[in-house]
């Protein structure tokens, strides 16, 4: 060690830096373009499916450091609860106290059962498992079903309450699920009221539920406060069924000059606290 | 012992980003969650300096690249933890073991690794990624490393260098310079 001077020692570490440096900046060049026929593809594949699993396993042992989660809370936040707790107390005092979170679940699966079997669809139940945090600038989700359960690309991901985003990358045993708040995400749409069309985009909000906007096809078209959007859906399903609730209208701003309207969406689905998913594999009836 | 070193550090960067992409998650503050690999590869970087944490900054940031929900270009995690791992080796002689010294090294590195992560993101055009955002994510970011590494940085030092040569490893370090 000592007999190493330092200078040299810095050249050969600035070297590698460098080396290290370049070596990067290919693989982002590799990725970045050559796009869909990218050779990172089968790479991204294979560590999914050795990594997904892992990040199941990890999910499903340290579930109870959820119960942590829940000292991170704001006060505004925690009295809201407590005020919804309170009913809800009252409430199921006179059931049975079975299991609180396989209850919750359960009721969270009847939920998509629900809607899955008014709107025909067949669905696989997924649990969320891994999320990536605000850091990454993205709102995507690891969902621990794959092509093993006949999960594809581009398959619709709904929860009890509403539409969730759609699969944009499986391999065998995981899926990574864009959400609808994803400044990536496009869905068709349609206002319930008057059967127009519109595209709903993600505002790409990093944090909590996230909001929507809608643009409708007919610009002269006025969406009304508190109308339902559903899903339009597309030839083939995919990538989203059709029916499927996806929000409420929450806001119409209009601007007088260049005569455009800005129509924001509530979505159903809460984003910021998603745990069991259903992938729609198919369609049971025609529609 | 030379041989089962790389291995256990290896698993460690596995755990770190299953830690950071599937539990932590629970603990996530306005989204927000702890970097556990990038302060891993600080750790590393305080503990072996830049040229070692530099190369494992590199692997540990393709893991995280590759690890599912990512979608993002292959590379940037990479090129952002060789960087970041560089940066913190070189100030590793300064900050001598003593606990603000390394607090402060991983406040700078945090915010040096999730702004160069931005801007990769900028440069590449892809959506989602605006300075507005970053402003916002990037000082909660730095705030919850800190306060994870606290707790890592020990771990991390006994896994990198073993419990009884740490001492020996840092006034060697000294000596040099």
């Amino acid at each position: 060690m000592l007999m190493r001077t330092p200078r040299r020692d810095d050249n050969r570490s600035r070297t590698r830096l460098v080396l290290l440096v370049l070596a990067a900046v290919a693989v982002i060049s590799l990725d970045a373009g050559l796009g869909t026929s990218s050779p990172a593809q089968p790479v991204r594949d294979a560590a999914s499916s050795v990594l997904g699993p892992v990040e199941s396993v990890a999910h499903k042992a340290l579930t109870p450091v959820r119960a942590i989660g829940d000292l991170f809370t704001t006060r505004a936040d925690l009295r809201r609860d407590n005020d919804a707790l309170l009913e809800e107390n009252a409430r199921l005092r006179n059931q049975a106290n079975t299991a609180g979170v396989d209850t919750a679940r359960l009721e969270e699966l009847e939920g998509i059962a629900d809607l899955s079997t008014a709107n025909g669809f067949e669905t696989v139940q997924a649990q969320v498992v891994a999320i990536g945090g605000a850091q990454s600038f993205s709102r995507a989700v690891t969902i621990d079903v794959g092509t093993a359960q006949g999960v594809r690309r581009d398959m619709t991901v709904l929860n009890a309450d509403g539409l969730v985003g759609r699969v944009v990358g499986v391999s065998r045993s995981n899926a990574t699920v864009l959400l609808l708040v994803d400044a990536r995400s496009t869905v068709g749409a349609r206002l319930s009221g008057d059967s127009e069309l519109g595209f709903v985009r993600g505002d790409g909000d990093l944090s909590g539920a996230g909001r929507l906007t809608l643009s409708t096809v007919d610009a002269a078209a006025v969406p009304i406060e508190g109308d339902s959007v559903v899903s339009w859906g597309s030839r083939g399903q995919v990538p989203y069924v059709a029916g499927v609730p996806i929000g409420r209208v929450e806001s119409v701003a209009s601007s007088p000059r260049d005569q455009s309207r800005t129509v924001t969406l509530a979505p159903y689905a809460d984003f910021s606290a998603l745990d069991v998913v259903g992938v729609v594999v198919a369609r049971t009836k025609g529609r | 012992m030379s041989a089962i070193r790389p291995a256990l550090v290896a698993v460690c960067v596995i755990v770190c980003v299953v830690l950071q992409l599937s539990v932590f998650t629970q603990l996530a503050v306005a989204a927000v969650v702890p970097d556990i690999a990038m302060v891993f590869v600080i750790a590393a970087a305080l503990a072996r300096g830049p040229s070692y944490a530099a190369g494992l900054g590199f692997c540990a940031g393709l893991v995280l690249d590759l690890a599912p929900p990512a979608d993002h270009t292959l590379g940037r995690w990479a090129l952002t933890f060789v960087i970041v791992g560089y940066l913190a080796g070189l100030v590793r002689q300064d900050t001598n073991r003593s606990v603000v010294a390394s607090a402060a090294c991983v406040a700078a590195s945090v915010f040096i690794g999730t702004s160069v992560f931005a801007l990769s993101g900028i440069v590449l055009g892809e959506s989602g990624v605006s300075i507005a955002r970053a402003l916002q994510v990037i000082p909660l970011a730095v705030l919850y490393d800190v306060a994870v590494a606290l707790v890592l940085l020990p771990v991390a030092r006994a896994v990198l260098v073993g419990r009884d040569s740490a001492p020996a490893q840092s006034r060697v370090g000294v000596g040099v310079r």
